[in-house]
């Protein structure tokens, strides 16, 4: 259903307000886990440590738009798709606040590995990652952005790939450790960046699915394809 | 004039699964027309019994119309008439033959003002029953005070039954109408914004009175406050220009309404 505007305009001003400052979330999560990621591969330290302090402000953000969205409901009491616009932006903020702290956990691991170096090859699994996980924060932000239903259902379904080499990255990781005991610190490191990344990437599809709600009022009826094996048969390879 | 019937599932909606529904009140594709005026068009709509439905839509939409059809109040006016069917369980209530009187006491009405007589607090509700029932003087008692217990009024007035109607606050005095209501026993009880003139605390305790009302009466409610209407009602029906748009379970109407009027009008965007 197409949009016209409220009788009441200072409404139409408290929603896009509410927009603006979820799609700024949305940003600085986004530069916040190519940062995070990029002092990784780069041995960043100081980098890291302003990734790090960064994550304030994704959180005073969350905090904003909470408190906008409860005037909003107090003030307006907004029904049926302003509802869910108003709800959907809270759900928004918490995945993204989430999301901001998987980035300042990667930042912080990356001040403990402080000299030691994992071969690039390595590295260049979570990097891909991380490619992965960027493209499907830009699309889902894109389809909160123009409440785009194909888009989200594009996320929805994409997560799968990231899970795969999440798999993969965890198998390799193992082999290593198991070659030399002095390697286990790194990879341990290592292992908790890809999985947080996967994380995100778990995140992502939670906005889609929020997105999904705000435009169609209800879940998603599918049964998501599910990749993510880390649990269970990387495990047992060891 | 051909209009498409809007086709209103009869007895489908269950709100839990073990829930079966009954229609109290059918409509049937009623018109109305105040002389020439088509004020409702091909309008089809239930009233399940035991439930709350609430009638929502801009002023002039046919909403109190539809209200006053249901127990013929319309007929103490000139030029103005039904055509359609509608039925209280089997029974035509368009039928010229209807008992009027027995129409009314059967289907019972608040109004958006609280409309007191100007009598005491204990007559106004007694004139009620005597007009349909020869009661002993404690049968009477007895009345009056379970229909001012049923409108959560009896502990603010049994001090003072020989008061004056007039002399209670404007919420009390929608409660005695509400209780002057109760009193004659109907099986439905309409109300058109009953609490439009009061203030939140009145309000707040009309809309319990609704909640508990409901296991006993089919009440029909026509308001204008549209979070009332989502707090107090089962069904809704949303009516536009004397047309039904949509009718179905308050929870999903006021959360994701199949229509683009009924979500333009429920979040605010009528222009």
């Amino acid at each position: 259903m197409t949009m016209s505007d409220h009788t009441m305009k200072a409404f139409d001003t408290d929603l896009q307000d509410l927009n603006r400052m979820v799609a700024e979330m949305g940003g600085l999560a986004e530069k916040q886990v190519a940062d995070s990621v990029d002092a990784l591969a780069k041995r960043d330290t100081a980098l890291a440590q302003r990734v790090s302090l960064a994550d304030a402000n994704i959180d005073a953000l969350q905090r904003e738009i909470e408190e906008r969205a409860v005037l909003i409901i107090a003030r307006r009491q907004p029904m049926a798709v302003d509802l869910r616009e108003v709800v959907g932006a809270l759900r928004l903020a918490n995945d993204l606040e989430r999301i901001g702290d998987l980035a300042k956990n990667i930042a912080k691991r990356v001040m403990a590995l402080n000299g030691e170096f994992p071969p690039p090859k390595l590295i260049r699994g979570v990097e891909h990652m991380t490619d992965l996980v960027l493209q499907q924060m830009k699309l889902v932000l894109d389809a909160y952005g123009g409440r785009d239903i194909t888009k989200a259902m594009a996320v929805w379904r994409g997560d799968e790939e990231i899970d795969a080499v999440c798999t993969s990255v965890f198998r390799e990781l193992l082999t290593y450790m198991m070659e030399d005991p002095r390697n286990i610190t790194f990879c341990i490191h290592l292992m908790f960046c890809a999985k947080n990344i996967e994380r995100m990437g778990d995140h992502a599809t939670n906005i889609a699915e929020t997105v999904h709600y705000i435009i169609e009022g209800h879940p998603i009826a599918d049964q998501r394809p599910k990749g993510d094996t880390t649990t269970i048969a990387a495990l047992r390879t060891g | 004039m051909s209009v498409a019937a809007i086709t209103v599932p009869t007895v489908t909606h269950s709100l839990s699964k073990d829930e079966e529904l009954t229609e109290k009140i059918s409509v049937r594709n009623l018109d109305f027309f105040y002389g020439d005026h088509r004020a409702l068009k091909s309008i089809s709509v239930p009233l399940y019994r035991g439930k709350v439905t609430a009638f929502i839509g801009p002023s002039g939409c046919g909403k109190s119309t539809l209200l006053r059809i249901l127990n013929r109040m319309y007929d103490l006016y000139p030029n103005q008439r039904a055509t359609g069917h509608v039925t209280l369980d089997s029974a035509d209530i368009l039928a010229p033959s209807q008992d009027l009187n027995l129409l009314r006491a059967k289907v019972g009405m608040v109004f958006q003002k609280p409309t007191p007589f100007p009598m005491t607090i204990f007559e106004n509700i007694a004139f009620g029953i005597r007009l349909y029932e020869r009661l002993s003087k404690s049968e009477l008692d007895d009345r009056v005070r379970h229909a001012l217990e049923r409108a959560a009024l009896w502990d603010e007035v049994k001090d003072k039954l020989g008061a004056n109607g007039l002399s209670l606050s404007g919420g009390q005095q929608q409660r005695l109408c509400i209780a002057r209501t109760v009193a004659v026993r109907p099986e439905v009880i309409l109300f058109d914004e009953p609490c439009s003139a009061l203030d939140p605390i009145s309000t707040a305790k009309i809309e319990e009175l609704i909640d508990e009302l409901k296991d006993d009466y089919t009440i029909a409610i026509v308001t204008h406050n549209m979070q009332q209407a989502a707090r107090v009602s089962d069904f809704t029906a949303f009516m536009y220009l004397g047309e039904l748009v949509e009718f179905g379970e308050t929870t999903r109407i006021f959360t994701t309404p199949n229509d683009r009027r009924t979500q333009d009008y429920i979040t605010g965007r009528f222009g």
